[in-house]
């Protein structure tokens, strides 16, 4: 073997323990990738879909991450297009006009409907019950549930979740107050209906 | 303490900021400043923190195994070098 035929080689090999690495790491955050996605999409299979033709993406683009950046961020980046390009409409952004509700006013509903004390205690939370919250997620502009479901649900940063959906960081933090606040009146009205 | 009271009203203002942890430290001083002798916005900041966690715990599913395995399967279909 010459010695660029042994630098060849040698290139190769690196380049495949590069992407063996790279397939590992990725394989390994599927979990959280699925959990974004599901509170994305409206069904089990979309999420399915979605989660993998992400994959499918990230594996043959694999050399377009920089490794030790943040991955989880460049995957869902990924899958973010990808739900838009399946034809989901881009929704104009409702009009910012001030909510009439602060962010006290899950827990007011809940009070008045309780009494004061009740707030302590764990059960008044309960009384939410988990399709209560998926509903109510489900319901939210696509805007403002992208952004809840990718720092409440994803635990993904402010910067994070501005570099996923290639929006400013105000943008993000406004989307996510406004929508928090929308998601408590949700839950108000179906828990107390 | 009421609602009315403009101190509980900064400090519902301040309440997404504080349990985010992006809160100046001149306003945390605020914030805590008022819910050390508040109790109606104590409550509120309390549930506020153990909904958000009940939340991401009742909205979180997990992965349902045939995906993972298909996911790792997705390896062997990539191109050659």
């Amino acid at each position: 073997m010459s010695e660029t035929e042994a630098a060849d080689a040698r290139r190769i090999a690196a380049e495949a323990r590069g992407r063996v690495r790279f397939e590992e790491e990725a394989l390994g955050l599927a979990d959280q990738v699925y959990r974004v996605a599901r509170r994305l999409v409206g069904t089990r299979e979309e999420a399915e879909e979605l989660v993998q033709d992400t994959y499918i993406r990230a594996f043959r683009s694999w050399s377009s991450y920089t490794p030790g950046t943040n991955m989880r961020a460049w995957l869902l980046r990924i899958l973010t297009n990808l739900n838009l390009d399946r034809g989901r409409k881009i929704q104009r952004t409702p009009d910012l006009q001030p909510l009439e509700e602060g962010d006290y006013f899950l827990a007011n509903k809940l009070a008045a409907a309780e009494g004061e004390q009740a707030l302590d205690q764990e059960r008044v939370v309960e009384k939410l019950s988990q399709d209560n919250i998926v509903s109510a997620l489900s319901e939210l502009p696509h805007d403002f549930r992208d952004v809840v479901v990718l720092v409440d649900i994803g635990e993904f940063s402010y910067a994070d979740a501005a570099q996923i959906l290639d929006v400013p960081m105000g943008t993000v933090m406004s989307r996510l107050h406004r929508g928090r606040r929308i998601l408590k009146q949700k839950l108000a009205q179906e828990s107390l209906a | 303490m009421t609602d009315h009271d403009p101190g509980c009203e900064r400090c519902e203002e301040l309440l997404q900021g504080y349990l985010d942890r992006d809160l100046a430290p001149e306003e945390v001083v605020v914030a805590e400043g008022h819910l050390d002798g508040c109790d109606y916005c104590r409550r509120r900041y309390r549930f506020e923190e153990r909904l958000r966690r009940y939340i991401r715990v009742s909205a979180s599913e997990r992965i349902p195994v045939g995906l993972r395995q298909k996911l790792a399967e997705l390896r062997d279909e990539r191109p050659a070098f």
